[in-house]
């Protein structure tokens, strides 16, 4: 990245490098000289900010399981997290209208709850995966199960719905913003500016890919492996949490179908940006363009009649494949 | 007699770097040919090309005077050349058996005779003096009985020609007697034997031949009658070595560290030692004695029980932590697995350990960069380029940047555990120079080492773990091979002789 005239010794790891840093920006530029060629309105602000807007929730959760995922982790549960705190925040705002009435206090207390439970959720995971020593793949899994069928609950098989004041009151967090940016755009560009700095320069983004490259050598180096991999969890947890308050303002209602399948995009992005899946190896920035590849290629889809939208699936299935054989042809090369 | 396998020429280029230069090498039959050299002078490249697992980018191979190519290790194995790794290849889940008959299973009809494949895996292990039971996965053995059944699975497959590498590094002097009368057994029964070792006086009691290579070149290839030890590793090196062990310097009277009652679960029983200023405390013992679990248990990377002080004061039990704090550090002694992160940089490696004091919020790179320069130069790591990979380190040069690492943290007190397992005798030497310097500045050093020569030229006063508990301790003059051993062994426990 820094300097292009590299000795010649340093010859294989710098040459394979390129390819492995830049596969993702030069997918994320071709898609967008696709969209611009294939549709007029694609490059036009309403659909900019309409494609960023909903790559925020993905987006938001996308970076903490980037920090899961390099300290050698998983976390299947955050589609089912992020519809039961969205329906415990619904419920906790419907119960709090007698009391605080519809305005400010409100809102932030719904949020204050959102980002409690969020808080709360990733303890439980990463206190039973860093202290129980449950495998974090079951842990998670049953996680996944137990949010679900909760907020299927909470909402009787039906659908909980915000207090439709409180709602039009709550709208803009998702609809407006200063300066023509969408307040999630913005929540979610800070969190990636955020997480980019605690990844890269602080120690708690050593320690994590320490302790996802060889957990016996982080503990052999003094490091509190037990509380950074449940800082991870935590971390995902409230970022969960976060992204579950950009959303309820957007359709104002949770049910057992809200955020089905978002671990999964979210596991996808952090892939396709170059993280390695069995840790050790993480960057932010690489997952940010993980998620705008996915949502760039539902958009183009939908703009464009060339290819069905239901092949969405399709096509996002082989880029995550794509990406994993792009990033061990860098490896290999070391 | 003609060679079975025979290497004439053979150069290997990874890339622009050549790192072998036209080196002949042949194995006879009944005959054990030693391969001897610093790291990175290509015995292990060597040792690929000959085990089918590199080819050669220019010579040939010869097998019974015919040239071959192998295309694999696996048609390599058919011709009968097996080839032991230092790092062993063993499915960690499955058992001995299992892994003694990996890839050829006995059948009977459809089905796995394992009757048949158990009671020749007890008959392979039983003739290497090795007691494991042939059920036992491969994840619950010691190193030592591992080592035994790559042997066996060796054996197992009628090698004619078998290639070891540093077989001993992990054993103990018992075991490595076991070892080498096994070699001698196949020895007798035709079997040809490349050996590499940095225990020269394996190499001294078992070679017939030994070929010297130096940086990549074929130096020498003579009888190993007549060749001395002292020769041998004058030849290595390509200068001339002085004393191998700096001179020692007298401790101070303070007491640094001060060990008592403590117990490892299960490992170690009520251990109690004290450790003075400026002192080499050797410890010594035979493998399984306890002493990687005792040290491990101070430092609180296991679970124990007792008191632990430092300078006087308690420090806080079960806290890697806390024992860095208080100044006491552990270089362990498997730096593969638990001390470096080998798919990591060199800089992400040498500042894990003391990460806090290059800055609370943010990581000062370039502070980081400077450590490794000082880090380079003050330890003599060996690198081609300051962003490789620590796994691309050699064996030598990544215990520098272990001891590096560790030093960062500047400990008062460093416990450095097998200080130069798997290492070539120029930087043994490097070490040894370390450790007397670090002593000779106020520091503090427990060395623990399979090694006897090594606990013997390097400490002041020896403490001998046997069976889990202290056995003895001797200090000046008493400090003997004989004595340790006696003492390791129990002997004089049972006779009641004191030191």
């Amino acid at each position: 990245m820094t300097d292009t005239t590299a000795a010649p010794q340093a010859t294989s790891r710098r040459r394979s490098l390129p390819l492995h840093v830049l596969g993702p920006v030069l997918a994320l530029i071709a898609l967008i000289v696709l969209g611009a060629m294939l549709n007029s309105n694609f490059l036009s602000y309403a659909n900019v900010t309409n494609v960023l807007a909903r790559s925020a929730f993905i987006g938001i959760i996308a970076v903490g399981m980037t920090f899961v995922i390099t300290g050698g982790g998983i976390d299947l549960s955050v589609g089912s997290m992020a519809a039961f705190i969205a329906g415990v925040m619904i419920m906790a705002m419907n119960a709090l209208i007698p009391t605080l009435g519809i305005g400010v206090p409100l809102v932030l207390a719904g949020m204050g709850v959102a980002l409690l439970t969020g808080l709360a959720a990733g303890m439980l995971n990463g206190f039973l995966i860093a202290k129980v020593r449950i495998e974090a793949f079951i842990v998670t899994l049953g996680a996944m199960g137990v949010y679900r069928s909760l907020t299927t609950w909470l909402a009787d098989g039906g659908t909980l719905s915000l207090d439709f004041d409180a709602r039009t009151f709550y709208r803009p967090v998702y609809y407006d913003g200063i300066l023509g940016i969408a307040w999630p755009i913005i929540v979610f560009a800070l969190v990636a500016i955020l997480g980019e700095l605690a990844m890269r320069k602080t120690p708690f983004g050593r320690h994590c890919a320490s302790l996802g490259a060889n957990e016996q050598v982080a503990k052999y180096s003094a490091v509190k492996v037990d509380r950074v991999r449940m800082g991870t969890y935590v971390l995902l947890g409230v970022l969960v949490g976060v992204a579950t308050i950009m959303y309820v303002p957007r359709l104002g209602s949770a049910s057992g179908s809200t955020g089905v399948l978002w671990e999964l995009e979210a596991i996808a992005a952090v892939i396709i940006g170059g993280t390695l899946l069995k840790g050790g190896f993480g960057r932010v920035w690489g997952t940010v363009i993980g998620v705008l590849i996915l949502s760039l290629i539902d958009n183009i889809l939908n703009l464009a009649s060339i290819v069905s939208p239901y092949l969405n699936g399709t096509i996002q299935g082989v880029i995550v494949i794509l990406a994993v054989v792009l990033q061990r042809q860098g490896k290999s090369a070391e | 007699m003609t060679a079975i396998l025979e290497a004439r020429g053979i150069t290997r280029a990874f890339g622009p770097i050549r790192v072998l230069h036209g080196v002949d090498f042949s194995l006879i039959p009944g005959e054990v040919h030693a391969l001897i050299g610093e790291n990175g002078a290509g015995k292990s490249t060597t040792m690929k090309i000959l085990g089918g697992y590199l080819a050669p980018t220019e010579g040939e191979l010869l097998l019974d005077g015919r040239p071959v190519r192998f295309a694999d290790q696996r048609e390599a194995e058919d011709a009968g050349i097996l080839m032991i790794h230092q790092e062993f290849n063993l499915a960690l889940q499955l058992t001995v058996e299992e892994n003694i008959f990996l890839g050829r299973e006995k059948m009977r009809g459809p089905f796995l005779d394992k009757k048949a494949m158990r009671e020749e895996a007890r008959d392979l292990l039983a003739r290497l003096d090795c007691h494991a039971d042939p059920r036992t996965p491969i994840r619950d053995l010691s190193v030592p009985n591992r080592q035994m059944v790559e042997i066996a699975r060796a054996l197992g497959r009628n090698a004619r020609v078998l290639i070891m590498d540093e077989p001993t590094a992990v054993l103990t002097a018992r075991e490595t007697d076991v070892l080498l009368e096994q070699i001698a057994r196949l020895k007798a029964q035709g079997t040809a034997i490349l050996y590499t070792s940095h225990k020269l006086d394996e190499i001294a009691r078992i070679a017939d031949r030994v070929t010297v290579l130096r940086d990549g070149a074929h130096i020498t290839t003579r009888p190993a009658e007549g060749f001395s030890e002292h020769a041998m590793a004058e030849t290595m090196v390509g200068r001339e070595l002085s004393d191998l062990f700096p001179p020692k310097v007298p401790a101070r009277d303070d007491v640094v560290l001060q060990v008592e009652g403590l117990t490892v679960p299960g490992r170690v029983r009520d251990a109690s030692f004290t450790l003075r200023r400026g002192e080499v405390l050797g410890f010594a013992g035979l493998v399984g004695a306890g002493r990687t679990e005792l040290m491990e248990g101070i430092v609180g990377l296991r679970p124990a029980t007792g008191l632990v002080r430092v300078n006087g004061q308690t420090i806080k039990p079960n806290s890697v932590r806390a024992a860095r704090e208080a100044g006491l550090v552990y270089l362990t002694e498997d730096r593969k697995e638990k001390g470096l992160l080998l798919t990591k940089s060199l800089t992400e490696n040498l500042t894990l350990l003391a990460l806090d004091r290059f800055g609370r919020i943010f990581i000062d790179k370039k502070a980081e960069d400077t450590a490794l320069t000082n880090a380079i130069s003050d330890f003599d790591i060996r690198v081609n380029d300051r962003d490789m990979l620590a796994g691309s380190l050699s064996g030598g040069n990544q215990q520098k940047l272990l001891l590096a690492k560790t030093m960062l943290a500047e400990p008062q007190i460093v416990i450095i555990d097998e200080p130069t397992r798997g290492i070539d005798i120029g930087t043994k030497q490097q070490i040894y120079e370390f450790i007397a310097a670090l002593a000779a500045a106020g520091k503090s050093v427990i060395v623990v080492s399979s090694e006897l020569t090594e606990v013997i030229g390097l400490a002041d006063r020896v403490v001998v773990m046997g069976r889990g508990h202290i056995a003895g301790e001797l200090s000046g003059d008493a400090i003997t091979e004989d004595a340790i051993l006696r003492r390791a062994m129990g002997v004089d426990e049972l006779t009641g002789a004191s030191a």
